[in-house]
Order: structure tokens, then sequence, then C-alpha cells
């Protein structure tokens, strides 16, 4: 099917009945699902680890849930259709934290631990200052990801449902607190496993009606892909351009995943280490087989749908993953998926809301306030009004960030996860001469530092602190790039006119028909009315321009014109240069400082501990060894 | 739980104490190919990215760096099933003579 003859004819982002219905149908039953484990949450075990009854397989589908975002589904999805090859390096980044996780942490996490990571580092350690700071960690990375995927949720659900980005966060927020509030880790538990096998059926199903216009054969797939958008679009592009900042983001992906507060407290659900393992080894398999099918379905959508009418609805190409399902399963296909999506953000953000809880009142309202001493009633009591509270604190912070640019958010969320988390987590299990300062600088090193570094990294201090002056600039050079552009073009299509009058007028009216036609093509296919702006005043000044190389080439001869074509490029560098002097520099060169603070946290634990050793800590660590390995003790 | 002076005993017992030592390795070992399999792809992206671009063959479009990728996927998990394994038939094994052994 030849591109411009496909207009963005669409549902999406009309109140679709099916959408609705699809999506009420979720809520309803993971309602009574909530209902069913509101009687089945007495006690804080039931509460925070599901009573530890899940077995390894659904906890395997949880964790999936937990990881599986709407933010990556639609926008790996939509990075493989605009980007291609770059979206596939992006895709490999999220899933490669999970073997780690099984190699280093879920079982001695699960042996020495209760509720939050946090009961692992305080094991052999102070109580105090070590649940404090851990804590701390928690609710920062908590925080930070849980607005982050708010914003994703008030944008996303608007795009899909036309729903006001407000309304789309005050569903979101009060169903998030209902699960978590009556249901617990049993009732979050349940809404992250049919969310997970929702999400997986979707796009598998999406996966197959794709591959079935290409006879089954991916080689057909990128064949088509290839000759639609030249081969760069199948090889690395300019997502990996400096060696040191690609390295830096993958630890921060790769140790942040082990490092996350939700994450980890699924490792309680489970009865034993030996399930703990298990549920790692499902959610890899689930979350591998995940990215495989959002990239299939990039690359689908690319070829079957188009990359105009992708970034003609949206222009990070969030909608690609829906485009593709309404073009090959119609109306019914696309509500169930964008009611998917829905449910997808529903259950990333109940699981963060229980661990923020359970770091409150685990952690600091009887680890920290009352010194260990409260009842589980007590207890559980804490965690619900932390409950309501984070809530309702993820709902005014996602409303008061609209608009803004929170892509930061999630690489600050895994580096300081990464930072701040892991290494205390890491050190306490391994090593024996860890004490409880060691734990403690390292955890607010690793926060203090890769906070500061992101907010002085290109992510944040150009992007967004110097974000006026940035954009000046840019569109600066987009004027001269353009102009260039254009005027280059118009001298070599029209070099033979210099000194030809009237082929210069005759060519002047073609090229004005040539306008009117284009601008009328632009109306016809951009849906978004600011892209479809931009593109149409783009048009006007190439025209402008080749009308007045045209004018300029009727009063000139051959030679004068060839002279004109030799000087236009070093013109065009000289001034380029001179508007790219203006642009605001970084004062941290990287975009995510992972490197740095993990470097930072991981020193300072080894310094401060090695400073000041702790005859008590190195004693404990022989019970700590045995329960690690062997599970003598551990919580069930 | 043991008294001090048993836990002791049972540090010292050379079934946990092979049984520790193997498992720290084999995490190590395992955690190591990870870090390898996913830098060495990044590895390739900075510093080679023509060898990522070659096509699969003779008017094929698929380059060569789309298996990779997907291989490094199927790789992590492949190490996750080779640790499962592992832990299954020896590990637990071991952990269950221990415990009858010293009576945990």
């Amino acid at each position: 099917m030849p591109q411009a003859a496909q207009t963005a004819q669409t549902m999406i982002g009309q109140s679709n009945p099916t959408a609705i219905m699809f999506f009420v149908a979720f809520v309803i039953s993971t309602l009574l699902i909530t209902w069913w484990a509101a009687k089945r949450t007495r006690t804080t075990k039931d509460f925070y680890a599901a009573g530890r009854s899940i077995t390894g397989f659904q906890n395997g589908l949880a964790l999936a849930g937990d990881y599986m975002s709407a933010a990556s589904f639609l926008g790996i999805a939509g990075l493989v259709s605009t980007k291609g090859y770059d979206g596939l390096i992006y895709s490999v980044g999220w899933l490669v934290g999970w073997p780690i996780i099984m190699f280093l942490i879920s079982e001695p996490l699960r042996n020495l631990g209760k509720y939050t990571f946090a009961d692992v580092v305080a094991y052999r350690l102070n109580q105090r200052p070590i649940r404090a700071a851990a804590a701390a960690g928690s609710l920062v990375v908590v925080l930070t990801y849980l607005i982050a995927q708010m914003v994703g949720a008030g944008t996303l659900i608007k795009l899909m449902f036309g729903l006001p980005f407000e309304l789309a966060i005050v569903i979101t927020g009060s169903l998030m607190i209902a699960y978590v509030l009556f249901g617990g880790m049993i009732a979050t538990t349940w809404v992250q496993i049919i969310k997970a096998a929702l999400l997986l059926g979707g796009a598998t199903i999406l996966v197959i009606l794709t591959l079935n216009q290409f006879g089954f054969s991916y080689g057909n797939l990128f064949g088509q892909a290839e000759k639609l958008y030249t081969n760069k679009f199948l090889e690395p592009g300019g997502l990996v351009t400096s060696p040191l900042d690609a390295f830096s983001l993958g630890l921060a992906l790769m140790f942040g995943t082990a490092g996350l507060p939700h994450i980890l407290m699924r490792f309680y659900t489970v009865p034993d280490a030996k399930a703990a393992r298990k549920s790692v080894f499902y959610a890899t398999g689930f979350i591998g087989y995940f990215y495989i099918l959002t990239v299939t379905i990039g690359f689908g959508a690319a070829v079957l749908v188009g990359q105009k009418v992708i970034m003609g609805i949206d222009k990070g190409g969030n909608m690609a993953g829906p485009l593709l399902a309404e073009a090959l399963g119609g109306n019914l296909f696309l509500g169930f998926l964008s009611a998917v999506a829905f449910a997808t953000i529903l259950a990333v953000v109940s699981g963060l809301t229980l661990a923020g809880a359970s770091a409150f009142s685990h952690d600091l309202f009887v680890g920290v306030i009352r010194h260990g001493q409260a009842s589980e009633k007590e207890e559980v009591k804490v965690a619900k009004i932390a409950t309501v509270g984070l809530g309702i604190a993820a709902i005014l912070l996602g409303i008061l960030f609209k608009g803004q640019n929170v892509a930061f958010l999630v690489g600050l969320t895994f580096a300081i996860a990464a930072s701040a988390n892991f290494p205390a987590l890491l050190m306490s299990i391994m090593w024996k001469k860890f004490t409880t300062a060691g734990a403690v600088m390292s955890i607010y090193t690793g926060l203090i530092v890769a906070t500061v570094l992101l907010v002085l990294s290109p992510t944040v201090w150009v992007d967004i602190v110097h974000k006026t002056e940035k954009e000046a600039v840019e569109a600066k050079i987009k004027v001269v790039d353009a102009n260039f552009k254009n005027t280059t073009d118009a001298l070599a299509k029209y070099k033979t006119m210099a000194g030809n009058k009237e082929a210069a007028d005759k060519a002047f009216a073609e090229e004005q028909t040539a306008l009117v036609a284009k601008k009328k093509e632009l109306t016809d296919t951009v849906k978004d009315e600011k892209e479809r702006g931009s593109q149409i005043k783009a048009a006007e000044a190439k025209t402008a321009t080749t009308i007045a190389v045209l004018q300029s080439l009727a009063t000139m001869d051959t030679a004068a014109a060839e002279k004109r074509i030799a000087d236009e490029k070093p013109k065009y560098e000289a001034e380029k240069k001179e508007i790219s002097s203006a642009m605001p520099k970084a004062i941290f060169p990287l975009k995510n400082p992972g490197i740095f603070s993990m470097a930072a946290a991981f020193l300072m634990g080894i310094f401060v501990s090695l400073f000041a050793p702790s005859k008590v800590a190195e004693e404990k660590f022989a019970a700590q060894k045995l329960r690690e390995y062997i599970g003598i003790g551990a919580e069930d | 739980m043991s008294s001090k002076k048993n836990v002791h005993e049972m540090l010292e017992d050379e079934g946990f104490h092979s049984l520790s030592g193997q498992k720290n390795t084999i995490s190590i070992i395992l955690t190591i190919l990870e870090l390898v399999l996913y830098f060495g792809f990044i590895g390739l992206i900075a510093f080679n990215k023509p060898f990522l671009a070659q096509k699969l063959g003779e008017g094929s479009a698929t380059t060569i760096g789309i298996p990779i990728a997907v291989g490094t996927i199927l790789g992590s998990w492949v190490l996750t099933g080779i640790y499962i394994f592992w832990a299954n038939s020896k590990y637990d094994e071991q952990v269950k003579q221990v415990k009858d052994r010293i009576g945990g």
C-alpha cells in the first residue's frame, strides 16, 4: 500500500465504547478480587507478603506485571517504529538486570528478610539508622517512579480515550488506592498477574496478526521496512554516540532493576528461596518475550501503518501499537488493547504504592519511631494510612507535573536504585566487614551523588533548566539548516536557467502550484494541529527560498551561478558554528550518572567500614551466612 | 535458633563450606557472563557499528545486529536457566544433606 494514500482516520483519541467496555470489565473483576483478598488480609504477613502463598510461576508473572509498564509497551514500540534498530538496543537494556537479580539477590533476600529489603541490610547491623536510610532510598525511588508513571498515565489515557488529563489521573489514583488499601499484597499480586496475562496475550495476538501480513517471515518484514525507510532503519543509528554514556546508562539500568523496592518486595510473597529463584526465571522469560513482541510491533507499525501517520498523531510515536491494532484487528481489537494499556498502568502504580507504604510503616514507623516495638494491628493501620497518603500525593504530583518533561525521572529512579539501594544490599549480603556506618554512608552517598549529578547532567541542566535557551538555539539551527538545504536544492535544480528569465518565470508558477498541492496534502494527512502548522510553515519557507533563488538566477550568467553554489556551503557552516556556540552546556557531561554514583556508593561503604570496623557485625555474619545459604530460620 | 557454638560448628561443616563456596563461584561466573554479554553488545554498538550493519546474506535485508540483539535477550534468559538447572539438581540436594547432618 503506498504511504501517501493512507490518511490518519482513526478512532484513537475518541471515547471508544469497546475500550470502555473492556476496561470496565477489568475494573469490576479486579475489584471483586480485592473484595475477596480483603477477607484474607488480616496480618502484616498477608498485607505485605500475601501470606507467602504465591507460587514461583505466579510470582514470575506478577514480577513481569510489575515491570512491564505502559510506557515501555507503547514507548518502545513507538521508538522502534520511528527509529528502527535503535529502539531494539534500548529494549535490550531493560531486560539485562533480571539475571543479576537471580544470581546475586533473590535467594539471600528471601532467606534473610521479612517484608522490605531494609530487613536484609539491617539483619546484623543497627536497626534504626539503617532503616531510616533504606526507607529514604526506597521512598525517593518509589516517588520519582510514581510521578513518571502518573504523568505518563495521564498523557497516554488522554491520547487513547480522549479523557481529560486530570480525570485520568484521579481514576488511576483512586483505583490504585482501593486495590492496595483493601486487598494489600494479595490483591496487588492478582492485579499484576491478570494484567501480565492480558498484556502478553494481547501483544501475542497483535504480533500474529502482523506476521500474518508477511507470510510469517521476519525476513519479509525487515525487507519491507528496508524498502520504505532504507537500510539505515535496520542499523544502529544515533542512540549510542559516546561509549562512556552508554556504559553509564547500561549500569544504571542493569543494577537499578536489582534495587527497585517494589520488585524486591515481591520475593517475600513466595514460600521459600527455591520459589524465589524460580520466579526470576519465569519473569525473565516473560519480560524477554514481551520485549521481542514489542519490537516486532514497532517494525510492523512502521511498515503497515507508516511513520507519517504514527508521528502525525503523536510525535513520540507512542500510538504505534494502538494504530497497528486498529489497522489489523479493527475497532474491537483497538478497544481491547487500549484497555490493556490502562490496566498495565494501574498494576504498576499499585505495586509502587504498596512498596512505598511498606517502607513507611515497616521501616520508618516500626523500625525507627517505635524501635521495633509495634503490634501487627498498628503496623497494618499505619501502612493503610501511608497508602492513602501516597496515593493522594501521587495524584497531586501527577497533576502538578502535567505537560512537564518527566523522562529524566525514569533515569533518576534507576540511577538512585542502582546507587543507593543496590550497593548497600549487595555488600550486606556478601561482605563480612560491612558496618552500620558503612551502610548508612553508602546509601546517602548514592542518593545524593545520583541526584546532584543528574541535575547537572544534560538531561536536566540543558533540557529542563536551560530549556528556553536550548530551544531558541535549536530553532535557529533548524532555520539555517532548512534554508541551506532549500537554497542548494533550488540552485541544483534550476542552475541551467541562469540568465533565462522566461524559463525562471515558468518554474516560478510551477513552484507555487506545487505549494498549494503540498499544503492540501498536509492538511489531509497530519492530524496534530501544531505539527501540521509547522510542516506547512516549512513548505512555505521552502517555496519562498526557491523563488528567491529563481529570481536571482534569472539575472546571473552560468559562471556566476556556479560560484554562488560553491560559496553556499562555507557560508552555512560558519553561520551554524556561530549559532551553536550559544548552546547551553551541562556541568556534568553524562546523561546518566550511574557509573559515578554507583562507584561513589560502593567506595564510601568500603572505606567507612574499613575505617571503623565492627566486631559485633562481623560475628553475626556467621549466623547470617547459615540462614542465607540453607534457609535455617528464614521467615515462613 | 542454635547457640553460638553450634553456629560455628555448622559453619565448619565441610558440606556447608563446599556448598557456600560453590554457590558463590557459580553466581559470580554467571554474573560476569551476563556483564560480558550485555556490555559486549553495547561495545559493538559504540565501537563497531559497521559490523552490526552487515547483511545476513545476499538479498536479505536483515542485519547481523538484529539476531545479536535478540540473542542478548535470549542469552540472558538461558543464563538464568543454567542457574536454575544447577540449583535444582545440585544445590538443593547439598542443602538437604547439610541440613540432615547438622540437624538444622
